[in-house]
């Protein structure tokens, strides 16, 4: 019975273990900084209790009469004062370059991301000019420096990539610089880390990290619009249902800018900001009854579509790659 | 007991006052900081590699910190009652003050110290 306690007490621990999202599997130098410290400063922590539970011990079983006062005031003196100041400047000294921001460059990428209830607009802006729209959804190519330009649009929100960088909070009004670099290509997650709403726990995305030529390709093929933007059942209702009155894709009338853009949702990992299977199924649910995935969810429900209209819908959608 | 120099300081009045002159100077050091900061950013920037403004006004409050612990210390060592001087005479009290305006210039001293090392270290206006 104990040992269960113990074991489901343990298990605890583990459920922080993972490869995509974990301030400890970094993929990126700034993450890699700061796993250092944290480890530096743990260890050092443990260091420093067992050599005051040692000093304790001595103390408690030393005979009577063999600690003098003024032997217990140097003590205090010295690890008391003297001691912690030295200590604690290493730290700040060891600790601070890692609050610099990396240097950038002219011709670095620049990615705004707009943090809003409860999903994320993202925005590459191009080497040759303008800016490619997306969302929920960040691609960085590795090796190079990467400036994140980070803005609210409703509420403040966060901007977490626990295995790239720290966290970057997203204020209506204001635009924070983030300044990272990814070292190895993969998959990962990144998060909403700032309370925002009902489904604040529900704002997450993905983090694509891939080679720089392997990225620059994506970006130029991502500017043209999909193949059979235009055409089918669904692409007819989605227009006729309004959908184009929120949601943009290019090659087609619709270019409104107020849900996640779904040029190239065929593209995606993810539905609903990082929280779904982009399945046919699961797409076709979500556009009939968001607020069941989402509570509070700001698109509004369709329950008028029978499920074959919604489905005809997410094939469509899922047709844009 | 020395004569001479420590006498003036021995001599100088003691009040309350004087006891918060290090922590107040450390709070006026950080203010001085975030708005050297702040305009250097408005107005320039970036930081210099060598920020002279930011580095004297960070010697000047550690040089009024300082003299402060000096004159304290020299206080706290006035002779008179025996210990442990917590008697509500002259001396003790004065004793009493000198030792925590001495204890207090200890922590300002490094206060500021802790609050300059970021400015220069971080040096960066994003
Ligand atoms: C009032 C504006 C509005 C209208 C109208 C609207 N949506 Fe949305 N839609 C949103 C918002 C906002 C989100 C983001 C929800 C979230 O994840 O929090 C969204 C999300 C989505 C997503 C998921 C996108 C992603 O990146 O995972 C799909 C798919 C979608 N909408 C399809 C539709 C379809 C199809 C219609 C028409 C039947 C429609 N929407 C109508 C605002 C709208
Ligand atoms: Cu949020």
């Amino acid at each position: 019975m104990r040992q269960a306690a113990v074991s489901v007490g343990l298990l605890a621990f583990l459920s922080g273990c993972n490869r995509h999202q974990s301030a400890l599997a970094t993929f990126g130098a700034e993450a890699e900084g700061i796993r250092t410290i944290t480890i530096a400063l743990v260890v050092g922590a443990v260091f420093i209790i067992a050599i005051m539970v040692g000093i304790y011990w001595r103390a408690v079983r030393a005979p009577e009469g063999q600690l003098t006062h003024k032997q217990g005031m140097r003590l205090v003196l010295w690890l008391g004062g003297i001691g912690p100041t030295i200590l604690l400047t290493v730290i700040l000294i060891f600790a601070l370059p890692a609050m610099r921001p990396r240097v950038t460059a002219p011709g670095d990428l620049t990615i705004h991301v707009e943090g809003e209830q409860f999903w994320w607009r993202v925005g590459y802006e191009r080497p040759g000019g303008g800016v490619l729209v997306a969302a929920n959804e960040v691609r960085v190519p590795v090796g190079r420096t990467v400036a994140f330009e980070l803005t609210g649009r409703d509420v403040i929100h966060s901007f977490w990539i626990p295995g790239l960088a720290g966290k970057m909070d997203m204020i209506p009004g204001r635009t924070n610089s983030l300044v990272a670099r990814a070292d190895k290509p993969g998959r990962y997650r990144g998060v909403c880390t700032e309370f925002c709403g009902l489904s604040h726990a529900l704002m997450a995305f993905d983090v694509i990290a891939m080679e720089p030529a392997a990225f620059y390709a994506w970006l130029a093929d991502q500017s043209r619009p999909a193949a059979g933007a235009r055409q089918g059942q669904g692409a007819q209702l989605f227009a006729a249902n309004g959908c184009g009155g929120c949601h943009a894709i290019r090659g087609t009338e619709h270019d409104a800018r107020i849900g996640p853009d779904l040029s190239r949702y065929g593209d995606r990992l993810t539905l609903g900001a990082g929280i779904l299977p982009p399945t046919i199924e699961r797409t076709a649910d979500f556009i009939r009854a968001p607020q069941d995935a989402k509570p509070g969810v700001r698109m509004p429900a369709y329950p008028q579509l029978s499920h074959q209209e919604a489905r005809a819908i997410a094939v469509y959608l899922k047709g844009l790659k | 007991m020395k004569r001479g120099l420590p006498g003036w300081a021995q001599r100088l009045r003691v009040t309350l006052w004087t006891l918060i002159v290090p922590p107040a100077t450390w709070a006026v050091h950080f203010l001085f900081a975030y708005l050297w900061a702040a305009i250097n950013c408005a107005k320039v920037g970036r930081f210099a590699t060598f920020p002279t403004l930011f580095v004297a006004g960070t010697v000047a409050a550690l040089l009024v910190i300082l003299a402060s612990g000096w004159i304290a210390w020299q206080q706290s060592r006035v002779p008179g009652d025996p210990a442990p001087h917590e008697e509500s005479t002259d001396i003790d009290r004065l004793r009493f003050l000198a030792k925590s305006t001495l204890l207090l210039s200890g922590l300002s001293f490094v206060a500021v110290i802790f609050t300059a090392l970021p400015v220069v270290f971080i040096g960066d206006c994003r």
